[in-house]
C-alpha cells in the first residue's frame, strides 16, 4: 500500500546557503511557493493589462478577488482596517493558491505544513500586538478588561482573555494546516484502495468503483476545503486586526 | 506540537512524519519569508493600486455617466417648458392681434357707413326740397292752363269770350272742389 504520507515529505533540489548552522535549501515546497506567487503576481498583472472599463473574463475574476477580499474586511474591521488591505490580501491568495495547486495529483500542498501555517499565522498575530500597542498603546491591554465584570471575578476573566489571545495563533494555524493534512491524507487512503481492489481480479476491479467514487466526491469536498479554509484564515485574520484596530470592544 | 501520532513514534528511525520534521523547518521559513514578501511587494505596490484603479475608474465613468444624462435630461426638459411657452405667448399675441385688427376694422366701417348714410340723407333732403319746388312750379302752371283751357272752351261753346274774373273764379273753385 501506498504510504499517505509521502505526499508530505520534503525533497530537496539543489543547496542553498546555511545560516546559523541550518542548512537552507531550495526545496520541492520552496518550488511550489515560488509558483504560487509567481502564478498570482503575472496573473493579477497581465489580466489587468488592458485596465479595460468593461471587464474580460481574467479581469472579472482579478477584480472579483479583489473585492472580495477588500468587503471581508470592510464587513469586519470598517474603513480603517483598509490600511491592512495588501497584507490581507495576500495572504488569502497565498492559501488559496497554495490550497488550490495542491489537489493537483503529484504536487506538494505547501499549506500542509504547519511551520508554514504557524508562521502566517505568527505574522498576522505579531501585527495586531505591534500596531496596536504602537497605535493605542497601553489602551490596546484594555481588550483583555472586559466592561462590566464584578471586580472578584475580573482576574479569572482577565486570565481567560489573555489565555485565549495567545492561543490565538495556534487555533489559527493549526485548523489550516490539520485540514490541509487529513484532507490528503483521507484523499491518499481512498485511491490506494482503487489499486488495491484492482490487485483483486475481476470482482475487486468491480468494486473498486466505490472507492474512485469516493475520491471523486472528496476531491469536490476538498476543493471547497481548499477555498473555505483560505477564507476562514483571512476572516480570522479579519477579526483579529480589528482588535488591534478598535481594542475599546 | 509533540504530542506523539502513529508516526512520530517512530521518530528514533529515519521516517519523521514530514510536517513535524524540524531538519526542514529553516528552509521552508527561509522561502516562506522570500516569497510572501515578494508577493506582499508586488500586491501592495502593483497589483492591488492598479484593481482599485480600474473599479474606481469605472465606477467614476458611470457615476458621471448619469450625472451627464441628467443634465442632459433637464435641459430637454427646460427647451420644452421654453418652447411650450414660447408658444402660448404666440397664440396669446396672435389672439391679441386678430382682435385688434377686428375692432379697428368694425370701427373703419361703422365710420364708412355713417358717412355715406349722412351723404345720402343730404342728397335725400336735397331731392324732396327738389321735388316740392318743382311739385309747385307745376301746380302754379296747372292754374294757368286750366284758365286759358275754361277760356277756350267756354269761347268755343258760346262763341262769347267769358271775362277773365268769372273764369278765374270758376277755376279756383274747381280746384279747390
Amino acid at each position: 500500500m501506498a504510504d499517505p504520507v509521502h505526499q508530505f515529505e520534503i525533497v530537496k533540489l539543489f543547496p542553498v546557503t546555511k545560516i546559523g548552522g541550518q542548512e537552507i535549501a531550495f526545496t520541492n515546497s520552496a518550488a511550489f511557493m515560488v509558483f504560487a506567487v509567481v502564478g498570482i503576481t503575472a496573473f493579477l498583472l497581465m489580466s489587468t493589462a488592458r485596465r479595460a472599463v468593461v471587464p474580460g473574463r481574467m479581469q472579472s475574476l482579478a477584480e472579483l478577488s479583489y473585492e472580495f477580499v477588500a468587503s471581508t474586511i470592510g464587513s469586519t474591521t470598517g474603513k480603517e482596517g483598509m490600511r491592512f488591505f495588501p497584507f490581507v490580501f495576500s495572504l488569502f491568495m497565498f492559501i488559496l493558491v497554495a490550497n488550490l495547486v495542491g489537489l493537483v495529483p503529484y504536487t506538494f500542498t505547501v499549506t500542509s505544513h504547519i511551520i508554514i501555517t504557524i508562521a502566517l499565522a505568527m505574522s498576522v498575530f505579531l501585527t495586531v500586538v505591534v500596531y496596536g500597542v504602537w497605535k493605542h498603546g497601553l489602551h490596546f491591554f484594555g481588550l483583555f478588561v472586559p466592561k462590566g465584570i464584578p471586580i472578584f471575578i475580573l482576574p479569572l476573566i482577565v486570565f481567560i482573555e489573555v489565555l485565549s489571545f495567545i492561543s490565538r495563533p495556534i487555533s489559527h494555524s493549526v485548523r489550516l494546516f490539520a485540514n490541509m493534512l487529513a484532507g490528503h491524507i483521507t484523499l491518499k487512503v481512498f485511491a490506494s484502495f482503487i489499486t488495491l481492489l484492482g490487485g483483486l481480479g475481476a470482482v475487486g476491479i468491480a468494486s473498486a468503483v466505490l472507492p474512485l467514487a469516493m475520491v471523486i466526491g472528496l476531491t469536490a469536498l476538498e476543493l471547497l476545503v481548499a477555498f473555505l479554509q483560505a477564507y476562514v484564515f483571512t476572516i480570522l485574520t479579519c477579526i483579529y486586526l480589528n482588535d488591534a484596530l478598535h481594542p475599546g470592544h | 506540537m509533540a504530542t506523539p501520532t502513529a508516526h512520530t513514534e517512530q521518530a528514533s528511525g529515519p521516517k519523521v512524519f514530514p510536517p513535524f520534521n524540524s531538519e526542514t523547518f529553516a528552509s521552508q521559513l527561509f522561502w516562506l519569508a522570500i516569497c510572501f514578501i515578494f508577493l506582499f511587494v508586488m500586491m501592495s505596490k502593483f497589483a492591488l493600486p492598479r484593481i482599485g484603479a480600474i473599479i474606481d475608474n469605472r465606477q467614476k465613468r458611470i457615476a458621471d455617466d448619469l450625472a451627464a444624462a441628467a443634465t442632459a435630461k433637464a435641459a430637454s426638459d427646460a427647451a420644452v417648458a421654453a418652447y411650450e411657452q414660447a408658444l402660448a405667448e404666440a397664440r396669446s399675441r396672435a389672439q391679441a392681434i386678430a382682435n385688434e385688427t377686428r375692432d379697428k376694422q368694425a370701427a373703419e366701417s361703422q365710420a364708412a357707413r355713417h358717412r355715406i348714410e349722412d351723404d345720402l340723407g343730404a342728397k335725400l333732403a336735397a331731392a324732396e326740397k327738389t321735388i316740392a319746388a318743382t311739385k309747385q312750379a307745376a301746380m302754379a302752371n296747372v292754374r294757368g292752363i286750366a284758365v286759358d283751357a275754361t277760356k277756350a272752351i267756354v269761347e268755343k261753346l258760346i262763341g262769347v269770350a267769358p271775362a277773365d274774373a268769372a273764369v278765374d273764379a270758376a277755376v279756383s273753385e274747381a280746384l279747390k272742389g
